[in-house]
Parts: C-alpha cells; structure tokens; sequence
C-alpha cells in the first residue's frame, strides 16, 4: 500500500466512525441509563459504566402484571393487523400490477401523505357508536391504515419484476386466475412478502398516535404504556430506559436481523406509516 | 429501486410510460378485498372529515350545519396561525439537515470497507426504532442539569442550554431529534442512486485529473438529483406530519413554542373535543401538504429546465 492509499484507508474508516457513532452512541447510552440505579443515573458528570449494575430496572418493568397485558396487547394489534393486511394486500398487489392500473397507487399515495390524526377524527366517532372502544378491534381496524397501503405498495412493486411467461404458461395449460397466483405467482412472491411482513409489523409495533386516542387502560399497546410512564414516572430514570428498551427491542433486532429486505423494502416504496 | 423512486422521476418528466396491453377485467376480485379496507378506512374517512369539516360537531352537544365557518373560523385563530408558522420551519430544517447529512453518508456507504451490510443496519437503527422510545430517552439527554447533552457542551467549553425546556431552542433542538432520526432514510435513498450511476464519468475525471471535490460537485451530484428530489419529497411529507417525537418530548412545550400543526390538532380534536373545528384543520393541512409537494415539484421542474437550457 502506498502511504496515499493508507491515508484514504483512514479517512474512510474516520468518516464511517464519524457517522455511524451517533446512532451506537445513543443506544449505548440507552442501555447505560437502563442499567444504573438512581444515584448513578442522577449523578454529575454522568456515569457511563456503573459500579453496581440495576439488572432490578428490567426486573421491575417485566414483573409488573400491567407488562404483560401491554405486551399481549401489541402483539395481537400488530399480529392482527399485518395478517389482514397481508391477506387483502398482496393479492390487491397482484391484481394491480397485472391490470397494470397504476392510477390506484394514488389511493396509496393519498394515504401516505394524510396525518394519522384525519383517520382518527370520523374513525373515533364510528368507533364509538359501535360501542367498540375499550376493546382491541378499534386498534386493530386503524391500523390497517398503515399496514394495508405498505404491503399493497410493496407488493405491486414486486409483482412487477416477476416474471410473466410461467404464468402464462399455466394460463394455456387452462389453469384458472386463481390457481395461477396460488401456485404460480405465489411461491415466487415469497421474498417480497417476507419484505412487506417485516415492514408492516414494524411500524404496526412503533404507530402511538391511534393509541394514545383509542386505547383505554386496558388496551395500550407498548408505546403508549411506556408514554403514560414519562407522565407518572419522570423521576425514576433507570426503570423508564429500561421500558423503552424492552419496547424498542423487538423492532431493533428485526433490523439488524432483517437489514437486507429493510433496505430493499424501504428504498422500494420509501414507505412510513401513519 | 421500484415504485415511487422510479415511476415519480419518470412521471415528472413525461408521461411516456410503456402502456401494456390492457388486459380482461378478471384480475378484479383480487383487487375487491382491498378496495372494500381502502374505502372503509381511507375513503370513508376523507369523506366523512370533509363532511364534519361543514359542521358544528362537539361531543356531547347537537351538530350543526355551518358551512365554511369552522374555515373562517382558522383564518383568525392566532394559534393555528402561530403553527402554521412553526411547522414550516420545523419542517425547512428537518428537511434540509437529513438531505446534507445523508447525502454525505451515502457517499462514505458507497465505499467498500468490511463489515458495511452490518453498520449499515446500525445506522438505520434510528429510523427503525420505537419513536416514543427513543424519545424519552432524548428528554433524559436534553435535561438541564443531570443530561448527557450538557455535559458533552461543557467538555469542550460551551455553557449548557435549556433544549427543549425553553421557547427559542425548543424547535432546534427537536430537529436534532428528527434528523438524527431520519439521515438514515435520505442515506438508503442516495445510496441507491450512486448504485446506479454508471462508471465512465468517474474514470475520465481521474484522467483529468479532477478533485474529490470537483467529482462530486459535477458528476456525482447532477446525477443522483433525482434521488435527491425523492428524498427531499418524502422528508417533507414526513416532517409536516411528525408527531410522535414533539408530543412525547415537549407536547407542543413550553407554552406553545412547538405546536405544530399536527399537534395544535390533536389538542383541539382530542382535548377539547372540538371535532367539526379539527376536521377543517385536518382538510387544510391536507391541502398544505399537497401544496408544499407542488411547489416543490415545480421548482424541480423549473431546475431541469434551466438545466437543459443552459446546458444544450
């Protein structure tokens, strides 16, 4: 190596600890607070490593009954509502991208650019004349407000890349519409799906802004229960990192995990929810 | 790239696109499920908002028809006007940050060095994560006497702030929360773009003996502009709408030096139960948000122009 290439070798290895150190700093930072007691966590200048370890933090936060309904309560909201979505989504995917009716993307489009906040409104009063709320359906139905349009969108996107001529094979072999998405398209469609599920559930897991309006006590979902902790809980920071962390945790993992399909399915449709 | 990153360019510059042989209806009933979700959840409450928007409608007391009023009504509400205003700078800045930021670390992901797939997945880690999360912690970091924040300052010599806790840095410090949050999507966008920039121009640079600068300033930076305009289009979209970052950290705080739109509109929906007054502010932010997008789609197409005519 010349000395030329060695300093580009370090200007590049400069710059990547340059950008990426704001994200490591501040997670660490996240499970450093999540992991101190009060005096630590009160303490100036602040402590990075403590010398006694809170394990208690994370102890409390997963005892506490209340937990453990918020938990179950985001998984069948999210769980939920990324089914349906899936269910309705990827054959509306399908049929859009073989019609070739672009045209409908706007609905997506229109979907995309509305405030969470406008579905609330008209949804809030249906809801409450049905006499839903207290229950999970409402969540569970406004949700699909986010899910529904990323796996739509991804999936048209999909279907269009795949392949034809074996579809249309099987057309001429007299298989019906129906048989060929079920057996054809289908399988093929498979690494896309996989790239609408992990988004879908995603920002299912992190929406707040229908729960803070739809859920009653019983029916938060995560983070809207770790929101109603700042507002009780502002002292105790150890306990509250640690919440955060545990809500945070599951979508973190499928990140690192999934980081592939995330970047092939955000560059695709570039999509958020709510 | 599929989608949006390709079809908005393509729909911007004509509408050329190479219509396939329209195909028998009978792809209809996959489509039937979803159009019934999408009316049911998208249309019916744009429809309804629309038609709330008309009335007089607070919980708990008769509706009225009142025409545009609750319209006229916005016009003199010193609130929402005063929101009007913080949403656009709150918005100005979360675009433009996350658009310098990420462009230049599109350039540095762009380089091959080991371990990129894996950092790459860190760094989109902020974008990914429970944003009421991430935002209690950051209020932990902007606490005046016991935050990190303040502590990093004074390690090299600058006297501590009050972050969010005061009116004037309030809304800076909420766009360091929403770009830091954020770079990484305008990162992933541009990073597609460089993929796709072919290598020609690069070698006949090095030929010319052409600076790093110079290569990025003309060659790489007219080429991923498309990928630029998208990611700026989609940071815009997303700033005008934040909401989970100023609610859980300041709820439009101190005062009301943070209200943005979005917030104010939260309020009056859903603490005062105003809901005819939040429908009309439900439409017009609507209608901001498709402005903004025009305005913005105009001005890209006012620069191709200049483009082709100062450069044919």
């Amino acid at each position: 190596m010349t000395p030329r290439q060695i300093i580009g070798k370090i200007g590049l290895w400069l710059s990547v600890f340059v950008i990426v150190s704001p994200a490591i700093l501040f997670f660490l930072w996240m499970i450093s607070l999540s992991l101190k007691f009060e005096v630590d966590n009160a303490a100036y200048p602040p402590v990075f490593f403590p010398d006694r370890i809170a394990w208690k933090n994370y102890a409390d936060v997963l005892a506490s009954n209340r937990f453990l309904t918020y938990f179950t309560n985001s998984l069948i909201v999210t769980g939920s509502a990324t089914l349906l979505a899936l269910i309705v989504g990827v054959p509306a995917g399908y049929g859009i991208a073989r019609m070739a009716a672009h045209k409908s993307a706007i609905v997506i489009l229109i979907a995309r650019i509305t405030p969470g906040l406008s579905y609330l409104i008209p949804l809030f009063l249906l809801f409450q004349w049905l006499g839903l709320l207290g229950t999970l359906v409402p969540q569970i139905i406004i949700h699909l407000v986010v899910t529904v349009p990323i796996v739509i969108w991804i999936m048209i996107g999909y279907f269009e890349t795949t392949p034809m001529e074996l579809e249309e094979a099987a057309l001429i072999d007299g298989a019906g519409r129906w048989q060929v998405f079920r057996h054809v398209a289908l399988p093929i469609a498979k690494p896309g799906i996989a790239v609408a599920f992990i988004l879908a559930v995603i920002f299912s897991w992190n929406n707040f802004v229908f729960g803070i309006v739809l859920a009653g006590r019983e029916t938060r979902t995560l983070p809207v229960a770790v929101y109603n902790m700042i507002s009780f809980d502002q002292l105790s920071w150890g306990p509250l990192a640690a919440a955060a962390l545990i809500v945070t945790f599951p979508v973190l993992l499928l990140t690192v995990l999934a980081q592939r399909q995330i970047v092939a399915g955000l560059t695709a449709g570039a999509v958020k929810g709510g | 790239m599929s989608a949006l990153t390709q079809s908005t360019p393509a729909a911007a510059q004509s509408d050329a696109a190479p219509e396939k042989e329209l195909r028998p209806p009978s792809y209809w009933p996959f489509v039937v499920p979803a159009l019934v979700v999408v009316l049911a959840i998208i249309i019916f409450p744009w429809v309804f908002t629309i038609w709330m928007s008309l009335n007089e409608w607070k919980v708990g007391s008769p509706t009225t028809f009142v025409g545009f009023s609750n319209y006229l009504r916005l016009t003199s509400d010193p609130r929402f006007l005063e929101a009007v205003g913080h949403t656009l700078v709150y918005t100005v800045l979360s675009v433009a940050l996350p658009l310098i930021l990420g462009t230049l670390s599109a350039v540095v992901f762009h380089q091959n060095f080991s371990g990129r797939g894996f950092l790459r997945g860190v760094f989109i880690m902020p974008m990914m994560a429970t944003p009421v999360a991430i935002a209690l912690v950051w209020t932990m970091m902007f606490h005046p006497q016991l935050g990190v924040l303040n502590y990093l300052l004074s390690l090299v010599g600058i006297p501590a702030q009050l972050w969010v806790f005061h009116p004037a840095t309030v809304i800076p410090s909420l766009v360091l929360v929403e770009t830091w949050q954020w770079t990484p999507l305008v990162m992933l966008i541009v990073l597609g773009g460089l993929a796709a920039i072919p290598t020609e121009p690069y070698e006949s640079a090095q030929i010319d003996g052409a600076s790093f600068w110079q290569v990025f300033r003309f060659i790489t930076l007219p080429l991923i502009m498309p990928f630029l305009f998208i990611a700026g289009m989609i940071r815009m979209i997303d700033a005008v709408k934040s909401f989970d970052i100023i609610f859980a950290i300041t709820q439009g705080g101190p005062g009301s030096a943070s209200e943005t739109i979005n917030i104010y509109l939260y309020s009056v929906a859903f603490t005062y139960y105003d809901l005819g007054y939040g429908s009309a502010i439900a439409v017009v932010f609507f209608l901001l948000i498709v402005l903004l997008a025009a305005v913005m789609l105009y001005a890209r197409q006012r620069m191709l122009w200049t483009e082709i005519a100062s450069g044919a």
